[in-house]
């Protein structure tokens, strides 16, 4: 499981976590998001996340 | 109980309320918007030929959707006229007053207006909201020929999409190289070098001094230097200055913008600013990533208690993503201004350190491939406002 970060606002997405609210799964992995899908709080496109190291 | 009023529906007035939301489901909130209040992704404007949509397409969602989402009520089409501080009360143009708990102001800023002379001034197009992209859309023909004033992030970035959609474009700029306030000479000459490649006629350090029509209906720019740049549509790109007017007859302080502290709170504590139109302790930076930050913070201050202590906003490393694709840039502007860029590279792979006395990084630039370092330099880079 990987955590990802928006590079635009910092919103973090982590895969174990899953979006509950946005209707991702946890344990959703970040590559079966649709390509389509927005930040859930800047609306920046999926291409401005960039993976994170897990502390 | 007197709701939170929050003047402005871009993404300072959205954020703040989405956040304000995941703390508090039952204090209503009135956003007020002069536009039709439909929510977009802002930076993608100057990319959505590129992402190949429609200013239609660019639309997230409508000012009916956002309110149901954020249980809110959004007011479109509405214009502030005054802020009454000791009602607690805004009026509206039209004469509609409504009194506020909490008062937010994310009314964003403006483009600048050049000073042109010319019997065709009214035809210059300025790009800062969907409405207006929607208009300077619909007047391109294909194949247009378009005169961009400004050779600035938005100026640069708008090139490289118009290009890309076959349009032909000039820039023309006083600056010596684009993106001069943010890139040293170096980096900034990779983006000119890349662009012109692709096809964008530059002319820098050249000011434009007036938009004049031609007998054959032509725009003319005419530049300092007496040359001129033929055009169907012109694009003035030239910065942001934040109204503000109605928080100075409000007798808020303002600067270059509205004033507030970490808390986002302005000299009144009723009333609170953030996005383009706030200028933070001191910082002014009309970018998304302070933005998002001021949200948060905003968000729980707003939904916490009277005795509870505001949180104070702070500002990581803040990177700012130019979207120009045959050139990307990614910057971070020093945090001050003590120590000197030093650059390295060749071609258009351009990374510039910008270090003090002592070698330590204050900010960065990089061009081209050299932006896949990004991770490293974020990592080093010092935090604008811990």
């Amino acid at each position: 499981m990987k955590k990802w970060q928006c590079i635009v606002c910092g919103f973090e997405y982590d895969e174990a976590e899953g979006m509950p609210d946005e209707g991702v799964e946890p344990g959703t992995k970040w590559a079966d998001i649709p390509d389509d899908w927005t930040c859930p709080d800047c609306g920046a496109p999926k291409d401005d996340f960039e993976m994170m190291e897990v502390e | 109980m007197d709701p939170i009023i929050i003047i402005g529906t871009g993404l300072a007035g959205y954020s703040v309320a989405r956040e304000f939301r995941k703390h508090d489901k039952d204090t209503p909130v009135i956003l007020i918007t002069r536009d039709d209040g439909a929510s977009y992704y802002k930076p993608d404007i100057s990319e959505a030929y590129a992402k190949d949509k429609t200013s239609e397409e660019l639309v997230q969602k409508s000012a009916e959707e956002m309110a149901e989402m954020l249980g809110a009520t959004v007011k479109t089409h509405e214009q502030v006229e005054a802020i009454d501080r000791e009602q607690r009360q805004i009026r509206l143009v039209g004469g509609e007053t409504l009194t506020y708990g909490r008062l937010v102001l994310a009314w964003g800023a403006e483009p600048i207006t050049l000073n042109l002379s010319g019997d065709a001034v009214e035809a210059v197009h300025k790009v800062n909201n969907l409405m207006d992209y929607r208009a300077f859309r619909d007047s391109l023909p294909d194949k247009a020929r378009v005169a961009v004033l400004g050779a600035g992030l938005i100026g640069c970035e708008f090139a490289n999409d118009l290009i890309g959609a076959g349009h032909k474009v000039s820039v023309a700029d006083p600056a010596e190289w684009p993106l001069q306030q943010l890139l040293p000479k170096e980096a900034g000459n990779a983006v000119r070098k890349e662009l012109a490649h692709g096809g964008v006629e530059w002319h820098l350090g050249q000011a434009a001094v007036g938009v004049h029509r031609a007998d054959n209906g032509d725009l003319r720019v005419e530049l300092d230097n007496k040359d001129s740049i033929r055009a169907d549509v012109v694009l003035s790109a030239v910065g942001l200055r934040v109204g503000v007017k109605l928080a100075e007859k409000a007798g808020l302080a303002v600067d270059r913008g509205i004033v507030v502290d970490r808390t986002l709170r302005t000299s009144d504590p009723h009333v609170f600013a953030l996005g383009d139109c706030a200028e933070v302790d001191g910082h002014w930076r009309p970018y998304v990533a302070p933005l998002m930050q001021c949200a948060r913070t905003l968000g729980k201050t707003l939904a916490g208690g009277k005795d509870d202590t505001p949180g104070q906003v702070k500002y990581p490393t803040l990177p700012i993503i130019i979207k120009t694709h045959l050139c990307p840039v990614i910057v971070c502007p020093p945090v001050n201004k003590h120590g000197e860029w030093q650059v390295e590279g060749h071609g258009t792979a351009i990374e510039a350190r910008f270090v003090d006395k002592s070698g330590k990084l204050l900010g960065f630039a990089l061009t081209g491939e050299a932006t896949s370092k990004r991770r490293d330099y974020l990592k080093e880079a010092p935090a604008l406002m811990e």
